[in-house]
């Protein structure tokens, strides 16, 4: 049998290997038949041959192998021109296991007391049962926290120690977004800025995930997450820049306030769109895979998020293709007015990772040190071992979704209130930190009162600076303007010198 | 019977790159379909540039239309690759890899499947540079698919959704004619630092045949060709339609009538001086699509050069385009642009 196979031609299409020598390159030249005909004829053929040949021909049509240990060789390495990256289970190797199994099969008899069966996808055992997976689990997957509600340690918790020094930037971080997030709304209700959102009550889930991340891990926000890049080093001032879309801010004044974005701290600028950024996040984790870096690629998004066809798309992705992400859901309960109860009827989203095939936590978003620890264990994961990870964090929305929201309209005063002061994310964390003696009153109004000054200053000093320049309506949207684009800008500065009345006047021409 | 007749007319009266004074210089390369040149071309991108990915749906095994042929066994998995049957995540995917500073070539299996996809192509690509400031951009994203009528396409293999991705600032859409064009065009989407669509006439993957030199080459973007001169008419197109237009055009000749043929190449950013200055010349314009006559590309080139040529029109601009319904199947000469309607829409136009 074997020897007749080394006989037959070469193949049009043949494996670049070593075992025959062969250029790399076959264009189907004469090609007879289209590809709906060519598999119409393979088609054909298999119904009449063994089904060893059919595989056999099967890897020589797909592949140019001329046997099968010839394939079991191959597919079991690299492909030959692969740079060698040692990519843990790349994705041939996915594809090998099942091949394995059924090459491994080949010859054997099959037992009719057998109770497997090698479908696509690998083996599974049968049962005469009919039984139905139930929709959810007798319980509710637990949520991982450190620190009780009174922000004393749980006995015998696993966290990831922080030294002082952390533990207390990550308290005066917490602070100020705070103070930052009550300061713009503030503004906002006094007509200063257009829009704000706040993200009340989720400081532990902005600071604490940021702290457990290093600079070059790739953030894709949803617009919720001000307090990664306050983290990382944004000044209340660039805040304030891009909320009153001025001159200086690195945005171009092209968008609403609290959609900012830093490339030199490798913060994605938002995008309003729901859920938008969640693939993206993917492809970038995958760069970063390819590139050998020690990054991951870190994304938010809220429960509503979830719902979105995106992330679906997201998560599937992320386990085919390997990628080193961290899918971070802050579950505060509400979609503006949308409870969850009418998002979605799983057990919250930690249990749609199984789904995927991709390793979650459920965290509790408001225990800063079960938040560092949960992302810093992922992080660790998902770069050492080429794998997404999804973590569900759970909070509470306090603020209202945005200044364009009253959340009284849907929910009772009282709720907001309970969150605010009884599941405070910030009072738990500071009872812990002053435990240890890292905290005191007296550098907690040190530090309100410092940060509430900057603030103040920041926001005189935005709302003075002058607007971008006319020009940066035209630039950007392609890497150099064409001239339709040009053509517009000269009009519209036609218009402008004819009707000077109808257009804003601190916007420099 | 008749449309198999039709049809093969097309296979004769392929156009090539030949004729006409600006047309690309007629080295001799080798005799290559448009599913082959587009090969060369993906061959050539990720062979100049390390950081540059090829995936879709398919596209391991060479791709349905055969278009990514040897890649993945030249370049290995991690760089070409079959992703989930998912477009959004495709894009999406694609745009990260983008954002990243990579080249993603994306393969969108046919044009009548890129819906899911566009939200992130209008929310997310087209936009990515202008919100950030030029922070970021997505440059790096190609995204490939095969588009229009094949004979036997139906509703959902023969769409030529051009007109809603040209009313999005930010994204470019590009149409090659021929296998010749077709590589020197993609290799210039792909390393064009916009986010770029580009659609490939099916019909033409193994119907057309031409000379394709065997080098790196890139043909300009936004710059439209005149592929035949004449007097008397400016008619322009794109893709396999073009192909249409010139045997009406031959056909005209014979009855004395002057005809110009462009090929706009990419529809956005347009060259409109190109088609200014040739409307300017014969006074009277056509346009043929395959797309629905409404709301089709058509009528942005119609309004534009109304715009710019009016008092040198000597009749109103005739659009010839496919009819206000679904793609049909049976119906589909019915339907199509055929080189007869346009042969009598130049003769009514010039009788004006």
């Amino acid at each position: 049998n074997t020897s007749k196979l080394k006989q037959e031609p070469l193949s049009t299409h043949h494996h670049p290997c070593s075992c025959r020598s062969s250029s790399i390159f076959h264009l189907a030249k004469k090609s007879v038949f289209s590809q709906i005909g060519k598999t119409k004829k393979m088609t054909l053929r298999l119904r009449s041959s063994s089904w060893k040949s059919n595989l056999l021909k099967i890897l020589r049509h797909n592949h140019g192998f001329g046997s099968a240990s010839h394939a079991a060789r191959h597919l079991r390495q690299k492909p030959p021109h692969e740079p060698t990256l040692r990519v843990s289970q790349n994705p041939i190797s996915r594809f090998c296991n099942t091949m394995s199994e059924k090459l491994s099969s080949i010859g054997e008899h099959e037992d009719a007391n057998t109770q497997v069966m090698d479908f696509p996808g690998g083996k599974v055992a049968f049962t005469p049962e009919i039984q139905f997976i139930s929709e959810s689990s007798k319980e509710r997957v637990p949520c991982y926290r450190v620190l009780d509600d009174n922000g004393q340690l749980i006995t015998n918790s696993q966290f990831v120690q922080v030294s002082e020094e952390v533990a207390v930037k990550i308290y005066s971080n917490m602070v100020t977004l705070q103070i930052m997030d009550n300061i713009f709304y503030e503004a906002q209700r006094q007509g200063r800025l257009s829009f704000y959102a706040t993200a009340i009550g989720e400081e532990a889930i902005n600071i604490a995930s940021a702290a457990a991340l290093s600079p070059e891990d790739v953030i894709f926000p949803q617009y919720r997450e001000p307090g990664v890049l306050l983290w990382r080093g944004f000044t209340l001032q660039e805040f304030a820049n891009q909320c009153f879309g001025n001159k200086s801010d690195y945005g171009k004044g092209r968008q609403m306030p609290v959609h900012y974005g830093s490339n030199k701290l490798n913060y994605f600028t938002v995008s309003a769109t729901i859920a938008t950024q969640i693939p993206n996040a993917v492809g970038a984790a995958y760069s970063l895979k390819m590139d050998r870096k020690d990054a991951c690629a870190v994304t938010y998004f809220g429960d509503g998020g979830t719902s979105e066809g995106d992330f679906h798309a997201a998560m599937n992705f992320a386990a085919v293709m390997e990628a080193p992400v961290l899918f971070i859901c802050r579950n505060n309960g509400w979609a503006i007015s949308t409870p969850t109860s009418d998002q979605f009827r799983s057990d919250g989203i930690v249990v749609k990772g199984r789904a995927y095939g991709i390793r979650s936590i459920r965290v509790d978003g408001n225990d800063a040190l079960a938040m560092y620890s949960a992302v810093h264990s992922a992080r660790e994961m998902a770069i050492k071992e080429h794998r997404p990870i999804l973590i569900e964090a759970l909070t509470y929305r306090v603020g209202h979704h945005s200044t364009s929201d009253d959340s009284t309209r849907y929910r009772s005063a009282d709720e907001i209130e309970w969150w605010n002061k009884a599941r405070n994310p910030l009072s738990r964390f500071r009872t812990w930190i002053e435990s240890n003696g890292w905290w005191s009153d007296e550098e907690e109004s040190d530090l309100r009162s410092r940060v509430k000054k900057e603030m103040l200053e920041a926001l005189r000093v935005a709302e003075k600076t002058e607007k971008p320049n006319l020009k940066d309506m035209f630039s950007d949207v392609y890497d150099v303007p064409p001239s339709n684009l040009r053509e517009q800008e000269r009009l519209v500065r036609q218009t402008i010198k004819s009707h000077p009345q109808d257009y804003p006047s601190d916007v420099p021409l | 019977m008749a449309a198999l007749l039709g049809r093969s007319c097309r296979r004769f009266g392929f156009l090539s790159s030949g004729h006409g004074a600006r047309s690309v210089s007629t080295e001799t390369g080798k005799s290559l379909n448009l599913y082959s040149a587009i090969n060369q071309a993906l061959h050539i991108a990720l062979d100049s540039d390390p950081r540059s990915y090829v995936f879709g749906e398919d596209v391991g095994f060479g791709g349905v239309f055969r278009c990514t042929t040897g890649l993945a066994e030249r370049f290995g998995k991690n760089r070409v690759f079959n992703t989930p049957l998912c477009e959004q995540g495709i894009v999406g995917f694609g745009i990260g890899l983008a954002a990243m500073g990579n080249r993603a070539i994306v393969e969108i299996q046919f044009a009548d499947y890129i819906y899911p996809a566009f939200d992130q192509i209008v929310n997310e690509a087209a936009k990515f540079r202008y919100r950030s400031g030029n922070q970021f951009n997505c440059g790096g994203l190609t995204i490939r698919a095969p588009y229009g009528a094949v004979g036997h396409g139906g509703h959902y293999h023969s769409q030529s959704p051009e007109a809603f991705f040209c009313h999005v600032p930010g994204i470019k859409v590009v149409i090659p004619r021929s296998p010749r064009e077709a590589k020197g065009l993609l290799l210039s989407s792909i390393r064009d630092p916009n986010p770029v669509v580009f659609f490939e006439p099916k019909w033409l993957y193994r119907q057309a045949v031409e000379e394709v030199p065997e080098h790196d080459y890139m043909i300009p973007l936004s710059e439209a060709e005149v592929i035949r001169e004449g007097n008397d008419i400016t008619l322009v197109g794109w893709g396999a339609q073009l192909t249409i237009m010139e045997q009406a055009c031959l056909d005209a000749e014979k009855e004395g009538i002057s005809c110009e043929l462009i090929d706009l190449k990419t529809l956005l950013p347009w060259d409109k001086e190109t088609v200014e200055a040739s409307v300017k010349k014969t006074g009277r314009l056509l346009i043929s699509h395959e797309a629905p006559i409404t709301g089709g590309f058509g009528a942005e080139i119609s309004a534009t050069i109304l715009e710019r040529c009016f008092l040198k029109l000597e009749a109103p601009v005739s659009r010839v385009c496919g009819l206000d319904t679904p793609f049909p199947l049976v119906f589909e000469p019915f339907y199509m642009p055929t080189k007869n309607k346009i042969l009598d829409a130049i003769k009514s136009t010039v009788n004006y």
